[in-house]
């Protein structure tokens, strides 16, 4: 019979959290005698980082079939220790980080494009539909949800808008002056605010402003409605999301965003004034005069049409992002953000081709 | 021989002007495992995080092993807190991190260890909880039940000297309730730990805890503190005997 060759490890002083055990790993590979005996009649303080030594031991001499004696350990440590190894992992639990290549990482953002635009789209046709049902007296929506969303897109963002508006128009006039007095030709500057803000700047700094404040504000909203199942609640009870929580946002932006681009129209031509007054030898009636005869009705509408275009924009990427956040605080934020840059985007991308258009047809 | 660990003196808990509960004295001794009892709206969770620190009571003190813990420096109250580990009722788990950075955060904010000693750790808390393998998942992907014991390691994860737990049953099935109430005696038992517990759950009162306090919303003051069972069997107080024996208490 072969003889048993024993192994005494000692346990001494204090084994804390605090406390970095150093070689522990390399003491636990060394042990390959038949049994090995864990005597703790010397150990002082103890707490979970004893246990994490004990379960380490324990893998080892299970895995290389040792016997491990256990001599002296304080009973919380044994309970501590029949615990830590009470419930397996569940097989196929445990994940492994693999390491993804070039290729699986560019097919799967190309087929996550692809989901993320057909999402896109299906989203567009629902509040397509959800705008129709609205027409005919069919959507299933609160009418005081309409006007609070009214309020808040609307008369609330008076002041950012104002303060923007004005200082865009401030910054056209500053610009303008600089390079047309050279000619001789600074009441000009009248022509150039007017028609920079009435056909673009208006419309594209108040689309940016709501897109920062109300899509985000929207995608939040609807983002902590999904993450606490209040979406789910809706459905369940036969109610569409869509009519109710989305339909009343994309009117109230759809109604609001060109209003408010009239006003900041209004405050840029002001602020442009503004400027001009303190800097050239003009009055306000020369300035006015001047502004009215540069600005078209056609210059006035095409402006006041993209304004319209963004409102569109700004509240389905808002709405969007919001109704398909994840389940967790994350995705909301990371759904505020989304909602925030894709709504600047497509203004963007819109004016481009809005104007490209407006040339084409001679506008 | 009684161990003081915590000692609540003449607490008045109150939102603004509105007086939740006054005058409330009682001591918990070390590795006790109390509950706060009391019908809804008689401030237990509010008590539970006067308790914690989250909010100050209007009058009185809370003194852990004999130190005033609102008295303290805001230094000494946050070292204190290290000794702290607190379950919340829905796990508040912090959804942008998986169960094992979860349960890694305090011991790489309050302790020097390596990556590798850290991820150990990390692993047994989970181990302990039953939710080993469980590592690299996030907090939506695992059921409540295990949100609740992923909670729970992350609450040990310094080997806490006081254990606070609100609604710790809440939402759970009756099996994994008992597993819940099992794995808090276990703990209790091997850590040492003080246990402080805010429940309705009477069959998991019965079985854990050994002090309790009654906390009553009419008279907006204690109305008993004593070991539940006792004071389910001989409360002079008919109001407590009638609550823990579910409504059907003799007067």
């Amino acid at each position: 019979m072969r003889e048993q060759q024993i192994t005494r490890v000692q346990l001494i002083g204090d084994w804390l959290i605090e406390h970095s055990i150093s070689n522990s790993q390399q003491t636990i590979d060394s042990l390959t005698t038949s049994v090995v005996e864990l005597d703790a009649t010397a150990l002082g303080k103890w707490d979970s980082r004893l246990i994490t030594f004990l379960v380490k031991l324990r893998k080892h001499t299970d895995r290389h079939n040792l016997t491990l004696n256990l001599v002296n350990l304080p009973e919380g440590a044994h309970r501590l220790l029949t615990l830590a190894f009470a419930v397996e992992a569940p097989e196929g639990a445990s994940r492994s980080s693999k390491k993804e290549n070039f290729f699986y990482r560019t097919g799967k953002g190309f087929l996550s494009t692809v989901a993320n635009s057909k999402s896109v789209i299906s989203f567009v046709g629902k509040v397509t539909l959800s705008i129709g049902r609205f027409f005919r007296g069919k959507a299933n929506y609160q009418r005081s949800d309409l006007w609070v969303t009214i309020q808040e897109t609307g008369a609330e963002a008076f002041p950012i808008v104002s303060l923007i508006a004005f200082l865009v128009g401030a910054i056209l006039a500053f610009v303008g002056v600089v390079q047309l007095n050279k000619f001789g030709a600074g009441i000009y500057v009248a022509d150039l605010v007017a028609v920079g803000v009435i056909r673009e700047m208006g419309a594209i700094m108040t689309g940016v402003i709501m897109a920062g404040r109300t899509g985000a504000a929207f995608a939040a909203q609807l983002g902590t409605m999904k993450v606490n199942e209040e979406v789910d609640a809706l459905t369940t009870m036969g109610i569409d999301p869509i009519d109710f929580l989305v339909l009343p946002k994309v009117i109230a932006l759809i109604l609001m965003l060109p209003l408010l681009s009239i006003y900041a129209n209004l405050l840029g031509v002001m602020g442009g004034a503004a400027v001009s007054l303190a800097i050239l030898d003009v009055s306000i009636y020369q300035y006015m005069v001047q502004t009215i005869y540069s600005v078209t009705l056609v210059d006035f509408f095409s402006g006041l049409f993209k304004a319209i275009v963004y409102g569109i924009l700004i509240a389905i990427a808002g709405c969007r992002c919001g109704i398909e956040c994840g389940k967790s605080a994350a995705a909301v934020g990371l759904a505020t953000t989304s909602a925030v840059v894709s709504g600047i985007v497509a203004i963007v991308v819109a004016n481009a081709i809005l104007n490209v258009i407006y040339t084409l047809l001679d506008i | 021989m009684s161990d003081t660990h915590i000692s609540v003196d003449n607490l008045t808990m109150a939102y603004g002007d509105y007086i939740i509960q006054r005058n409330l004295n009682f001591t918990i001794n070390r590795s006790d495992i109390f509950v706060i009892i009391g019908g809804s709206g008689c401030g237990k969770s509010t008590l539970l995080k006067i308790m914690i620190g989250l909010k100050s009571p209007a009058t009185g003190s809370i003194n852990y092993q004999g130190d005033s813990f609102w008295d303290a420096t805001d230094f000494q109250r946050d070292h204190l807190r290290r000794k702290f580990g607190v379950l919340f009722q829905s796990g508040a788990l912090w959804s942008s991190m998986t169960l094992k950075e979860n349960v890694a955060l305090a011991l790489k904010q309050y302790t020097d260890l390596s990556k590798n000693e850290i991820s150990e750790l990390c692993s047994l808390k989970l181990a302990l909880v039953g939710l080993a393998g469980f590592e690299d998942y996030y907090p939506n992907e695992i059921s409540g039940g295990m949100k609740k014991r992923a909670g729970l390691a992350r609450a040990i994860a310094m080997d806490p000297e006081y254990l606070f737990f609100d609604e710790p049953s809440a939402g759970l099935d009756p099996l994994s309730s008992r597993l819940l109430d099992d794995l808090i005696l276990e703990l209790r038992d091997s850590l040492g730990a003080t246990v402080i517990i805010v429940t309705h759950e009477l069959a998991s009162i019965f079985t854990i805890a050994n002090n309790s306090v009654f906390l009553d919303p009419e008279t907006k003051t204690m109305l008993a503190n004593d070991d539940p069972k006792y004071l389910r069997d001989h409360c002079d107080n008919f109001k407590v005997r009638n609550f823990l024996q579910r409504g059907e208490a003799k007067q």
